[in-house]
């Protein structure tokens, strides 16, 4: 077996140090009645052809983004990566590193990630970020409950333009926490209702920009409104890019920032693993969930990074920890710092620039065809479009005819009654051809 | 002296210098010093051709950025370089042995890369029409079997994003499973000393009251409190096999007995499940829920702390109440079951959007198809036979905590061989820097002074476990001689030296801040 360097002489060398008979006196304390004699009812070992082929079989079965008109969105985008960021994130010091717990010999990835910290205050307009989260649901999620910590208030408010499946986690989270969930109906521009949810018990107000209908709102007068009654405000990004050309969470007054980061350096991998980013006021720094990268001096007095203020996490704090989280998403922090090197504020700002034209030509087009509305009063690179019919339906049509046509509201809210609201969102990515291919077909199939 | 065809010396002309010498610029030769990215004047620049936008942003008025947005860009070979600067003052198993107990740094095949990155994984939507994506569905199919086929566990719930997240998974099934059962009253979980943070981290996450269950003087959970602890108030315990004092517990047949005659559900942490995966299976041993660390037994890369991922396989009670979504397959093909649907009436909720981490289920199913169910057998083997060595080798110098009877997967040593000499167990950890090697897991679990916890995983060949136990003895040999020096002033040959983690916690500094003008940024001084 090709990843294992013993041979029979090693182990029986190495038996032979330890004073056991055979390898079966090592695993003496397994209760008899457990113990297999057998390898289980599975394939004997394969080799590099074996194992290609079958993955490789797996993969052609499965339409990726890029082999056709492609306006997929909803929370996971696609954009051109550079090809430098895949290469780097393959370096063995990045790639087969742990956690950087012993920092002398681990100062590549505690720079990269103070770098990646700053780079997520400055787009949220924070004044302190953490090391990442596993994704922008669950960070979500770990925002409410840090709010519930900060507030020590019990319930939560969520926009009916917050990702259907991220409020899904953050219900599930917090209200085994104990936690009240106050969700808003669904709505393509209606974040302004929450403003008549919240209350004296209110801990945290979730609203999302651009919302998962594509709907860019100011949210400052929910930031004045929630602060009023003493509430936090929880501003989510699902698309990073839009950072780089609207207001940030920061300047309309959030007190936590939460963003998908996907967007930048990580790709579509059918949903994970993604980036979680999690930024905040430096005054609750404390409170924060996940891992701190911060600046110290070695014993020569050279600068250096730590991992620190580790008293909020589990293995020092255990059942007191702000968080469970050990593991969080580092070499996706990677790809998305390095892509955000490359890309500079200069070249995020173009690069919004470039999807939100994209997207207003998109929307134009679809305007154009009968039968469609345009339901997304302000995008980015994301609208909302009312349907006849129904628009899961007409995605599998499409797809059929090689055209992946978007996301039907009903696949992530059945309950919504949006039935016939398909999400559609167009990058830097997406070419005239595209969208000409999408709307020729639109059009046959909508008389 | 003799010369080649060109005229140079074909041996050094001297020796190597020697200590005390200096560069002209401070440069280190092939070790480059690298400023951070804010540091450099790059702020208009960028390192991305993209076209001009076909339009401005005119429809967004009053939406848009006032303050222009000041991150640095920087052209492609300064990128490259910065980075491959950055990356040449890690550790990496790549480079050596990385011994961290708990953690399991195995090798990294690269074909698992490879795979990971066939666009029909890496660029696939994870809410394409179904129809466009059987392959990926088909996959995670094929995965859960395995898991539950390894575990001999009927169910998997493969979404949880690391290993914390797939026991905040399995406490949120067994929360449901109580509830459902009008079991109420039961809001206490139950955890050994020993357990890692995480446990009752995690069991506090989700509103449970924690309560710590002893350990017997060979390392194992003490049977007789476990009994007199568990209760009608008792959701559950959570106990990991092998435990983190690398031990198999002997009496676990008896302790899920005695967990499900109070009622209560047995969950098992399964960061060391690499120790028996092949040999035994949790579900014989009574296991209601466990995750499996992908990172951990099946090698998917850590990557400098993540992605990992945390399937969480459940026995017959508990599955009903798996979150959504999972994989069935039916007439049409493969499909996804969402939380709306009837067949997910029980189920708890959903854990991350979309359907978990996809990319590592790629790289896992390649591991354990090259492997088999021979190869993985035979991994568990190697990884207890290397770890048994290593304390073979280790233990007439340093002291084992537990030295009767075997180890599992990692060898835990005490510091009690290390008093008198004014070193600690962090100092040694540091030393061992110098001599090119990761140190081991430092004072975890808590249940042992000095904690010193080496996992070496299958991947080391013999000499490679030698050239480690060779490096620990001639550190021991010195340590007991007196040359405490040598420890406690270490590492002297990493990029930096000790770092002041003290005054990071109490002055954080957790982003870089722009200077005024003309003004050198102050240097963080120790007080």
């Amino acid at each position: 077996m090709r990843y294992l360097p013993l041979d029979a002489a090693d182990r029986r060398h190495m038996l032979g140090v330890i004073g056991a008979k055979g390898v079966d006196d090592l695993f003496a304390d397994v209760p008899a009645p457990a113990r297999l004699s057998a390898p289980v009812d599975l394939p004997r070992h394969a080799g590099e052809i074996e194992v290609e082929r079958e993955l490789s079989a797996l993969a052609a079965r499965n339409r990726p983004a890029g082999a056709g008109p492609f306006f997929c969105g909803a929370g996971a985008y696609r954009h051109q990566v550079p090809a430098t960021v895949d290469h780097i994130i393959q370096r063995s010091e990045f790639l087969t590193s742990y956690t950087p717990y012993q920092p002398e010999i681990a100062q590549g990835t505690l720079q990269v990630l103070f770098e990646f910290q700053t780079q997520v205050a400055a787009l949220t307009g924070m004044e302190v970020a953490n090391a990442s989260l596993y994704d922008g649901s669950t960070a979500c999620a770990e925002a409410v409950m840090m709010a519930r910590r900060v507030t020590r208030r019990r319930k939560a408010v969520l926009s009916g333009g917050l990702h259907p499946q991220y409020a899904a986690v953050t219900g599930t989270i917090a209200t085994a926490e104990g936690m009240e969930i106050a969700r808003r109906p669904a709505a393509v521009d209606a974040e302004a209702d929450v403003l008549a949810a919240i209350d004296s018990e209110t801990a945290c107000v979730v609203v999302q920009t651009p919302n998962v209908f594509g709907t860019v709102t100011d949210v400052t007068a929910i930031a004045e409104a929630a602060h009023a009654a003493g509430a936090l405000l929880v501003v989510v990004t699902t698309e990073a890019v839009s950072l780089g050309l609207l207001k940030s969470p920061g300047e309309m007054g959030a007190d936590i920032a939460v963003a998908e980061g996907q967007s930048l350096g990580v790709g579509l991998n059918f949903g994970g693993p993604y980036v979680g980013l999690f930024a905040c006021r430096e005054k609750f720094v404390r409170q924060m969930p996940g891992r701190l990268c911060g600046e110290t001096v070695d014993a020569e007095g050279r600068r250096g990074f730590v991992l620190t203020l580790s008293t909020r996490e589990q293995h020092i704090r255990r059942e007191k920890a702000t968080s469970n989280i050990c593991t969080n998403s580092g070499l996706c922090a990677l790809a998305f710092s390095i892509h955000m090197t490359l890309l500079g504020g200069t070249g995020l700002r173009r690069l919004a620039e470039v999807n939100h034209g994209r997207a207003r030509t998109l929307a134009g087009a679809l305007a154009g065809v009968p039968g469609l509305h345009v339901l997304t009063p302000r995008f980015f690179n994301e609208v909302a479009v009312r349907v006849p019919g129904s628009a899961a339906a007409l995605v599998e049509d499409l797809a059929g005819e090689g055209i992946l046509a978007g996301v039907p509201v009903s696949r992530l809210d059945p309950s919504a009654g949006m039935d016939d609201v398909l999400l559609l969102a167009a990058t830097e990515t997406t070419t005239t051809g595209d969208i000409d291919a999408l709307v020729a077909a639109l059009s046959r199939r909508i008389r | 002296m003799s010369l080649n065809s060109v005229g140079r010396p074909t041996r050094p002309v001297s020796d190597v210098p020697g200590q005390g010498f200096a560069s002209l610029t401070g440069g280190r030769g092939l070790l480059q010093d690298e400023a951070l990215i804010f540091d450099r004047n790059s702020w208009d620049g960028t390192g991305v051709d993209l076209p001009a936008p076909e339009s401005g942003a005119d429809d967004l008025a009053g939406l848009v950025r006032v303050e222009p947005l000041r991150l640095p860009g920087l052209s492609e070979p300064e990128t490259v370089r910065h980075y491959v600067r950055l990356s040449q003052k890690n550790h990496a198993i790549d480079l050596a042995l990385y011994p961290l107990g708990s953690c399991t740094m195995k090798h990294n095949p690269r074909l698992n890369e490879k795979l990971a990155r066939l666009p029909g994984f890496a660029d696939l939507h994870p809410l394409a029409p179904v129809s466009a994506v059987q392959g990926a569905l088909d996959l995670m199919d094929r995965l859960a079997h395995w898991l539950k086929t390894l575990t001999g566990m009927p169910a998997v719930a493969l979404s949880p994003k690391a290993g914390a997240h797939g026991e905040l998974c399995g406490l949120l099934a067994i929360r449901a499973a109580h509830a459902a059962a009008g079991q109420t009253r039961r809001r206490l979980v139950l955890t050994p000393t020993s357990a890692h943070g995480t446990n009752p981290a995690t069991a506090a996450f989700v509103g449970y009251e924690v309560v710590e269950i002893g350990q017997t003087a060979d390392g194992r959970v003490d049977l007789a409190d476990l009994a007199a602890k568990l209760s009608d108030e008792v959701a559950a315990i959570m106990v990991t096999n092998p435990n983190t004092c690398g031990l198999f517990e002997r009496d676990i047949l008896e302790i899920s007995r005695l967990t499900h005659a109070a009622g209560a559900y047995f969950y098992c942490d399964g960061a060391n499940f690499n120790a028996i995966v092949g040999r035994v299976r949790p579900g014989d041993l009574g296991v209601d829920a466990m995750h499996i660390n992908l990172h951990k037994t099946f090698s998917t890369p850590h990557g400098g702390g993540g992605p990992g991922s945390g399937p969480v396989v459940l026995s017959e009670a508990l599955a009903p109440f798996a979150p959504t979504p999972w994989v069935v397959h039916g007439a049409e093909g493969f499909r996804l079951v969402e939380e709306t649907e009837a067949e997910a009436s029980q189920a708890f909720g959903r854990m991350t959007a979309f359907h978990g981490q996809m990319g590592m289920y790629v790289r896992a199913y390649a591991y354990m198809l090259s492997h088999g169910a021979d190869g993985l057998r035979q991994a568990a083997e190697d990884a207890v036979l290397n770890a048994n060595y290593i304390k073979a080798r280790l233990s007439g110098v340093m002291s084992a905590a537990f030295p009767d009877g075997p180890c599992m997967h990692e060898a835990l040593f005490d510091d009690h061989w290390l008093e008198g000499t004014g070193i600690t167990t962090l100092d040694f950890a540091k030393a061992m820097i110098d001599e090119g090697f990761h140190p081991m897991t430092m004072y975890f679990p808590l249940v042992v002074h000095g904690a010193m916890l080496i996992e070496p995983t299958e991947s080391e060949s013999l000499a490679e476990l030698d050239r480690f136990c060779d490096a620990l003895l001639a550190l021991a040999g010195a340590a007991l001689a007196g040359d405490a020096e040598r420890f406690t002033s270490a590492p002297h040959l990493a990029p930096l030296r000790r770092l002041d983690e003290t005054l990071a916690a109490r002055k954080p500094r957790l982003t870089w801040r722009p200077q005024e003008p003309g003004v050198a940024p102050a240097p963080l001084a120790a007080e």
